[in-house]
């Protein structure tokens, strides 16, 4: 008898507990994948697509998934690597050989005397930085531009041309002071 | 009256260092010669840049405006003398980045002639915010060496009721005099300088903080509040221990209150101005001049003979240098600003900023060579001597293995890089240069995360647009569709109406025919009935012909 009531006890508290966690994952249910969000906010944002992937946004869910290693992101050179390695709790990958550790920012000028008007360059651009309309000259607009140089491969006169940005003193960053230390004088 | 029992305090560490400040106060300040070119940085201060105002080619005249403010925390810049405006490009700046910022160049003309000038010894009629216009539109910054804008400080916004007001004099770091001999020499400017601030700020307390080593300033302020007759400015001898002058240093020596780790002296009622900028103000509005000049201590082991001159913004560095009888044969490097918190400047043909308190000349034998530097022996030397408290070490540890997040929750912003810590350190660790090279990082990831959350934004904005062009498109076109669907219908149904008629019509009528000659058939006689014999043979060979056939 008394087994009966124990076993009748425990059934009864193991629904009510099924029933509360099936009620708590339909009401507290996270529409969508809130780790995209956090890749997402840590990419560069140029959508160049240099990782092979359409954009920054599907290269985030591509991380998520598992699909993709993190290093493939030459913008956000290695702080953006270690970022998301210190966000998803993976180990730091190296980059690729070809690209630099620290990218140097870039944005592109169109040589507005060669530029024909077709404005493919507009199309192409992923956050709308060229200014222009058919048949009349176009110019970027460098605050802008992400330096994606996504505009290049479609222009058919070769007319954008790839700057670097201008460090100003403002911006300008103090150098890392070297550590070589002299041996200890005798 | 010089309050002798005004309570004083300490803040945290500090350090007790060598003045070395006698060396450029046996002269009074000397006028420097007029140079025949001036090169005007436009950017000179904590802000926006300005807007250019004058064109290649222009004549201005001395005090004349050549930029106008293009945000609330931006400062203008003046003509310092008349002449032409021959160049605005870009000229190396003394900053050390090393790198070249717009100038506007002006050949002198020697004749030295002023804008109209404009008095306003009544200020007192003055409303706070005209006064701050007049002072914004002076082009006044901070003339500590900070050069924040002064119209911005003198604005604590509502809610903010300053009850002290601190003319700030202690003039701390080594080798600096420039105000020691302002405060020697112009002490009513101060005083009244301090009374127009007061004004402004609507405040009734006023304390001047002089370093207890600077006897001479201390008497000649005394003198002029007496002779001006004010009774809310007290003048207050502090220690001399280095970084007292710091803001927030000596709000805490002066008050025993702390300025809140990322508020303002506002925010406790505090507002603190150089004296130099005191003394600008005063010029600013009982005379209408613009800041065009400073004070600069020339100085420095490697100076032949240290002084203080009062120098046109915009003056090379070397012209000083010059009337300083040069430099001594030992000379090694020029410093802008003190020894503890100046830069290394990387040649002396630099223009004089609002910025520029002071020029240090070097020996070699003065300063240790940063490669010189040691590991870290985790003495705690520099913590004992932080006067913000904080942990240096631990800021060198995690700045030097690019942790910015941890050197932040050690307060990394709190550092005001006086020095302190890298002057004790036995390793001889250039740490500020450390914590200044973790701040520009931090600030600059700061940047590119603004402007990749702006691309974000402009990305999704674009791929939102296109989607709906698309779905418009997609609307349109299947309206187009189900259009051309009806009207092929309709057209049709029109067809089948008139066409299906006259066809059922043309069945009918055949059908109507075939029965109309069956019957006629039926009732035409038949000639195979009633035949001869001959004709019945005729008819059957016909037949079997036709079957053999």
């Amino acid at each position: 008898m008394s087994i009966l009531i124990a076993v009748v006890t425990l059934s009864v508290i193991a629904a009510l507990f099924g029933l509360l966690l099936g009620y708590a994952s339909i009401k507290f249910r996270v529409e969508g994948d809130p780790v995209v969000e956090k890749i997402d906010a840590l990419l560069p944002q140029t959508q160049c697509g240099q990782c092979s992937f359409p954009g920054c946004r599907p290269y985030a869910e591509a991380i998520a998934s598992g699909e993709a290693p993190i290093n493939l992101c030459p913008p956000g050179g290695e702080t953006t690597m270690l970022a998301l390695a210190d966000l998803l709790g993976v180990e730091p990958v190296a980059l690729d050989d070809e690209h630099d550790t620290e990218p140097t920012k870039t944005v592109v000028v169109i040589d507005e005397q060669t530029c024909i008007g077709c404005t493919l360059c507009i199309q192409a651009c992923p956050v709308d930085a060229i200014l222009g309309a058919a048949k009349q000259m176009h110019t970027v607009i460098a605050d802008e531009c992400t330096g994606c140089n996504l505009c290049i491969p479609p222009c058919p006169v070769d007319c954008i041309h790839i700057t670097p940005v201008k460090v100003e003193p403002d911006t300008w960053r103090w150098p890392l002071p070297e550590q070589n230390f002299a041996a200890p004088r005798a | 009256m010089t309050r002798t029992t005004h309570q004083l305090w300490h803040f945290h560490g500090g350090l007790k260092l060598p003045g070395e400040k006698h060396q450029s106060t046996g002269t009074p300040i000397a006028r420097t010669e007029l140079p025949r070119q001036l090169v005007i940085p436009v950017h000179q201060h904590i802000g926006e840049t300005g807007k250019v105002l004058v064109n290649i080619g222009d004549r201005v005249l001395k005090g004349q405006a050549l930029t106008q403010p293009t945000a609330y925390v931006s400062a203008p810049v003046h003509a310092p003398t008349s002449g032409t405006v021959k160049d605005i490009a870009e000229y190396p700046a003394p900053h050390p980045s090393r790198l070249s910022t717009l100038c506007v160049v002006i050949e002198a003309d020697g004749k030295d002639e002023w804008i109209q000038l404009e008095s306003r010894a009544d200020y007192k009629k003055m409303s706070p915010a005209d006064l701050r216009n007049l002072v914004r539109h002076a082009g006044i910054v901070g003339l500590g060496g900070a050069a924040f804008p002064t119209s911005v400080k003198l604005n604590p916004g509502p809610g903010h009721q300053i009850k002290t007001l601190i003319i700030n004099g202690a003039e701390c770091e080594p080798y600096i005099t420039c105000d020691d001999m302002l405060m020697r020499e112009r002490a009513d400017e101060v005083i009244s300088g301090a009374e127009i601030i007061s004004h402004a700020l609507n405040t009734a307390h006023c304390l001047i903080a002089v370093e207890n080593n600077k006897p001479e300033a201390i008497a000649a302020l005394n003198t002029a509040i007496s002779d001006a007759g004010v009774d809310y400015i007290d003048v207050v001898a502090i220690p001399t221990i280095y970084p007292t002058g710091g803001e927030k240093q000596l709000i805490k020596v002066l008050t025993n209150k702390e300025v809140p780790s990322d508020g303002l002296p506002a925010d406790i009622g505090i507002v603190m101005q150089n004296v130099g900028t005191a003394a600008a103000i005063y010029r600013a509005v009982f005379h209408g001049q613009p800041l065009i000049s400073r004070i600069v201590t020339v100085t420095g082991k490697g100076i032949t003979q240290p002084q203080n001159m009062e120098v046109l913004i915009g003056t090379p560095m070397s012209a000083l240098i010059e009337q300083a009888c040069g430099y001594q044969e030992n000379a090694d490097r020029l410093i802008m600003g003190g020894p503890m918190m100046g830069f290394t400047m990387h040649c002396d043909s630099l223009p004089v900023t609002k910025g520029c308190n002071c020029l240090l000349v070097e020996t070699a034998d003065q300063h240790s060579d940063e490669n010189n530097a040691m590991p870290c022996i985790r003495c705690g030397e520099c913590a004992r001597v932080c006067p913000v408290s904080l942990l240096p070490q631990q800021l060198y540890w995690h700045a030097s293995s690019k942790n910015f997040d941890q050197v932040q929750d050690y307060n990394l912003f709190d550092c005001i890089e006086c020095g302190c810590c890298a002057y004790v350190c036995p390793s001889h660790i250039p740490l500020v240069q450390y914590y200044r090279f973790a701040k520009t990082e931090i600030w600059n990831r700061e940047r590119d995360q603004q402007k990749s959350d702006h691309a974000r934004i402009r990305h999704d904005f674009r791929q939102a647009r296109l989607d709906k062009e698309k779905r418009e498109r997609e609307e349109r076109l299947r309206k187009k569709k189900d259009m051309l669907e009806k009207k092929k219908q309709a057209e049709a149904a029109d067809k089948n109406e008139t066409e299906e008629d006259p066809k059922k019509a043309a069945i009918a009528a055949a059908l109507a025919r075939v029965q109309d000659k069956k019957a006629k058939a039926a009732d035409a006689p038949k000639n195979t009935d009633n035949l001869t014999a001959a004709q019945q043979k005729q008819v059957d060979e016909a037949n079997k012909r036709r079957e053999t056939e």
